[in-house]
């Protein structure tokens, strides 16, 4: 336990005494988010955006140029798009029901042609103003940033010392593998936590983000979002000291996951193969179920799911990694 | 009392042979030299006897006992090592490593105690990373020490030193052994191997090309001392002088088994003395008369 504190605080120690990269990881995602901020604010898209559910029926509407047609399956998830403003309409054909947001002109505009194309269907309203798309974006660029900073943090660290002997030193101590990963993850977990806590705190002061979920929920999906990513950092550096090569290897899992994970755009309009593969990425899991909160002020109850995937994940890629594991180069 | 006992240890690479059957043992308390070329492997065994590399086949003994692939806690507890080259982790103080280093271990020695003894005081405040080449050995040295072991390994400790870096080194090596541990010395360098080591084995080719301490080495190979003189000041001939006579361009050479002897007979001849010079033989000569060549950069 001693050994293992004595590690943790060394690696806290180099990381915050790294005035560079500290505080790029800190600008750096701020920075991202009051571009997109400025970038999206006050622009409306030129299209009607109309979910479906069911069959399409046979309208106008959905053959018009300027219509995006999204299919959803998940009557919640697609009232809560609407809610947003991010449908205009829901068309429920299986039951006959045309859902329009009475907040939204756009959406006004689309019950009007609902009700001369569709005049048989029921029409029901929610009301809820939009959310920008920062506030929507947010959760995402946290993710995203927890995700470079656990992986590149607890990877590209191990890698480094592998190759430049801080582990060949560490292994002719008595420092056993267990103690040297769970003090390196632990560190990683505190570092990626505080900074984003203070990122979200500095964008928040700048943005007034919208926040209609419990802070702790979010900070445990943050925790075990982090956890999920350095046990990936974990096994990727587990063996090579080659830090060109983890690098490769990181950039090569980190940007992929970033597009098929919905931090910038939703996927909902995305082939359903990319939807599902995006189940498979941690990230994915832990963007739906932040916004679910923030945005949704989502519960335990709403976002389980995700908390679960992400432990089970979590658990599979520790072992592996640790299981890996060689102080060594070979 | 053999501390350490190597028994037909052999390493075998892909396609290199580093160690080739070598047997050798360690007495406690003395400092034990491996000498030899760049490639000698010198390094791979010594790795293996700290249970970093693990051998082809072949055993290793620690005070008796036969060691297993993983060292225990006893044999860390025991050991001191320091490597060739080691990185230390960025942005900690001499003193922070230190620190660390010193959790590991169930016992160690007083951190103070350590700085005095290794002349760590002046830069225990400043990063480890950015201390100079001497400053850095003796901060790994202090690493190496920190669990105030039985026995000490230290690899080419000196290698890319200053002169006066390197005496410095000397001085601490010596100052350890002082103390009674054990130190299990790689190096090229054949003034070092001289200077600080007890008994050494001279290794060429993953073998042992002879053992001993420094004074049997030389007396076995060399059972005379060179005795020169200016050849300006040695008349051509007709001296009557005992031993082998070698001429080269600058100096006249006198092989011969008694200083003093010769010395009386280069007075009876009435040889100035001015550029009289006593060379004894080197390790260096005994490596080159051994291996038939010079040491491989």
């Amino acid at each position: 336990m001693k050994t293992f504190i004595a590690l943790f605080v060394a690696r806290n120690r180099e990381f915050f005494r790294d005035r560079a990269s500290l505080s790029w990881s800190l600008l750096f995602p701020i920075l991202i988010i009051i571009g997109c901020a400025l970038a999206f604010s006050g622009k409306e898209e030129q299209v009607l955006v109309i979910g479906v559910m069911g069959q399409h029926p046979n309208i106008e509407l959905l053959r018009e140029p300027y219509t995006e047609i999204i299919d959803y399956s998940d009557q919640q998830q697609a009232l809560s798009r609407l809610t947003h403003h991010q449908l205009h309409a829901l068309i429920d054909s299986n039951s006959q029901i045309n859902w329009t947001n009475s907040a939204s002109s756009r959406s006004r505009i689309a019950l009007r042609l609902l009700q001369q194309q569709l005049p048989d269907y029921q029409q029901r309203q929610v009301e809820g103003t939009a959310i920008r798309y920062v506030d929507w974006v947010m959760p995402g660029v946290l993710g995203m940033n927890i995700m470079f900073a656990s992986l590149f943090g607890v990877g590209y660290v191990i890698v480094r010392y592998r190759n430049n002997g801080v582990l060949k030193r560490l292994q002719a101590t008595p420092v056993t593998a267990l103690q040297f990963i769970s003090a390196q993850l632990m560190s990683r977990l505190f570092i990626v936590i505080t900074a984003n806590t203070a990122i979200f705190v500095g964008s928040n002061f700048l943005l007034q983000l919208t926040m209609r979920g419990s802070y702790t929920l979010l900070l445990l999906i943050a925790v075990v979002g982090a956890l999920a990513m350095t046990s990936l950092g974990l096994v990727i550096s587990a063996r090579t000291s080659s830090e060109e090569f983890a690098g490769g290897l990181l950039n090569m899992i980190t940007w992929p996951m970033m597009f098929l994970s919905g931090v910038w755009f939703s996927l909902d309009n995305s082939p359903h193969y990319m939807q599902a593969l995006a189940q498979c990425l941690p990230l994915t899991h832990m963007v739906d179920a932040a916004r679910k909160v923030m945005l949704e002020g989502a519960g335990l109850a709403d976002i389980w799911y995700h908390l679960i995937t992400l432990i089970v994940m979590t658990v599979l890629l520790m072992a592996v990694g640790a299981l890996a594991f060689r102080w060594h180069k070979n | 009392m053999k501390i350490i006992e190597v028994n037909a240890l052999t390493k075998h690479y892909r396609d290199v042979h580093a160690v080739n059957g070598i047997s050798f043992s360690i007495k406690q308390g003395q400092c034990f030299g491996l000498l030899g070329p760049n490639g000698a492997g010198k390094t791979t065994t010594i790795e293996i006897i700290e249970g970093i590399n693990a051998p082809t086949s072949g055993e290793i003994l620690f005070l008796g006992e036969k060691l297993g692939r993983q060292r225990d806690a006893r044999f860390s507890q025991q050991a001191g090592i320091q490597f060739q080259q080691t990185a230390l982790m960025d942005f900690l103080t001499v003193q922070e490593t230190l620190a660390l280093f010193a959790t590991f271990y169930p016992k160690t020695m007083a951190l103070a105690q350590l700085i005095e003894l290794c002349d760590l005081q002046e830069f225990a405040d400043q990063r480890a990373t950015k201390l100079s080449g001497g400053q850095r050995q003796r901060l790994l040295l202090a690493l190496a020490l920190i669990n105030d072991p039985l026995i000490v390994f230290l690899d080419e400790p000196t290698t890319g030193l200053d002169p006066q870096s390197r005496r410095n080194f000397w001085e601490l090596v010596k100052r350890i052994r002082s103390q009674g541990k054990t130190i299990v010395l790689t190096t090229h360098y054949m003034d070092e191997a001289q200077q600080l080591c007890d008994e050494l084995i001279i290794m060429d080719h993953g073998r042992i090309v002879d053992q001993g301490s420094p004074q049997q080495l030389l007396a076995k190979h060399f059972q005379h001392i060179s005795v020169a003189v200016r050849r300006d000041d040695f008349p051509a001939s007709g001296l009557d002088i005992d031993g082998d006579i070698i001429t080269t361009d600058e100096d006249v050479l006198i092989q011969t088994r008694s200083v003093e002897r010769t010395i009386a007979q280069l007075i009876a001849n009435h040889v100035p003395l001015t550029s009289l010079r006593v060379q004894n033989p080197t390790l260096e000569d005994v490596f080159i008369k051994l291996t038939g060549h010079g040491l491989r950069a």
